[in-house]
């Protein structure tokens, strides 16, 4: 006898992780440092390099020098079979790095996918700016905000075009059942 | 606050800098007792000069043992940096070491302590990289070999005193051998396995 089942089949599931739906919000609550740099982060790493510059533009940004400039790589991506199984290398993805140093002694490091050089030394400077004691929460507010707001509403928009084609198919119980 | 605060940058330009930076050693090992200039400079960390830093940038990299010397060692400025900018593991065995850094002269070990090479792999040998004070004032030394057109002349002021006489060592062990590259700030002088040295005194 055929088993009746059930696809639910979401068109577009793959443009975005499941784990960027829920980093931003939680996390900002945290008043560690470390997680305001992982919260500005998770935030940078989605913006485009115009648009940080843009908002970086309009601050008095301190002196600040390049502790590494800006350079492409490979890092090795590694899964695991099944989620948690054996690791294997799933392949190579091109990386930007860079590190940036503020007069006053933070050290910034930015890592980016793709080959943006510019983009991994803003998010850099950001990182370095995050720490500051003086700059911090004025990044935070004109910069880290603005574009977390900006992510945002690009993801409900994506998530509610997802959700408009959502699909559900059916098998019906064939033969005498 | 982040523990690196105090790290020296690297070459703003990376890659002109080294390609400069690898020019200048390539031509003083192309032309032994040659005085070459390192001309793009990064920040020097603690013990380390200004000509030795711009070559730890272009030849170091995380395919390149490292052995410092004490002083080198000690200096947690040194270590850092190179580990930040380069990636280069530092070793303990001197003998399995692609480069040293030498800037204590005086405390030079036993040359055959380090990497010598392979008679089928003679460039798998330690480059010597030591600094001194000075390479344009000091004791002469004549200098023949391959790339020296007769007899070359070098003002050196150098520790250890008995340098060339250890690497005397080199004529036996040929193709195998220690290559030895000397700094002073920016100026640097290569001493290619192949060339023989005769100290003229004072």
């Amino acid at each position: 006898m055929a088993l009746p089942y059930e696809v639910v089949y979401y068109h577009r599931q793959l443009q975005f992780g499941k784990f960027c739906q829920s980093s931003v919000d939680p996390v900002t609550q945290h008043n560690t440092q470390q997680a305001q740099r992982k919260a500005a982060m998770a935030v940078l790493a989605h913006a485009e390099a115009g648009e940080i510059a843009a908002r970086l533009r309009d601050l008095a940004l301190p002196a600040h020098q390049d502790l590494r400039a800006p350079e492409n790589g490979l890092v090795m991506l590694r899964g695991r079979v099944g989620g948690d199984g054996a690791p294997f290398n799933l392949g190579e993805a091109t990386v930007s790095r860079a590190a940036v140093r503020l007069a006053s002694g933070e050290v910034g490091f930015g890592y980016s996918l793709g080959r943006d050089g510019e983009k991994a030394r803003l998010i850099a400077l950001c990182d370095a700016l995050v720490q500051s004691r003086d700059f911090g929460g004025l990044v935070e507010r004109s910069v880290i905000a603005p574009l977390r707001e900006q992510l945002m509403v690009r993801r409900t928009r994506v998530a509610e075009e997802t959700a408009a084609t959502k699909v559900d198919f059916y098998t019906m119980v064939r033969g005498e059942g | 606050m982040t523990t690196i605060a105090e790290l020296p940058p690297g070459f703003a330009d990376k890659v002109l800098s080294a390609q400069s930076t690898f020019r200048s050693v390539m031509d003083a090992m192309a032309r032994p007792g040659s005085v070459q200039r390192i001309v793009p400079m990064a920040g020097a960390p603690g013990v380390m000069m200004r000509g030795t830093a711009a070559i730890a940038l272009t030849l170091f990299d995380h395919d390149t043992p490292l052995w410092l010397d004490a002083r080198m060692a000690e200096s947690s400025d040194v270590t850092k940096w190179l580990k930040f900018h380069t990636g280069a593991p530092v070793v303990q065995d001197s003998s399995v070491a692609s480069f040293a850094l030498i800037s204590d002269g005086g405390a030079l070990p036993a040359l055959e302590r380090f990497a010598l090479g392979t008679s089928e792999y003679p460039d798998r040998s330690t480059t010597v990289i030591i600094q001194v004070d000075s390479l344009s004032s000091g004791r002469s030394f004549e200098l023949r070999g391959p790339g020296i057109d007769g007899v070359a002349a070098l003002h050196a002021s150098i520790k250890p005193f008995d340098l060339f006489e250890r690497l005397r060592m080199n004529e036996a062990l040929f193709p195998r051998g220690i290559d030895v590259v000397l700094v002073a700030d920016d100026a640097v002088v290569a001493i290619p396995r192949t060339t023989r040295v005769v100290s003229k005194g004072s």
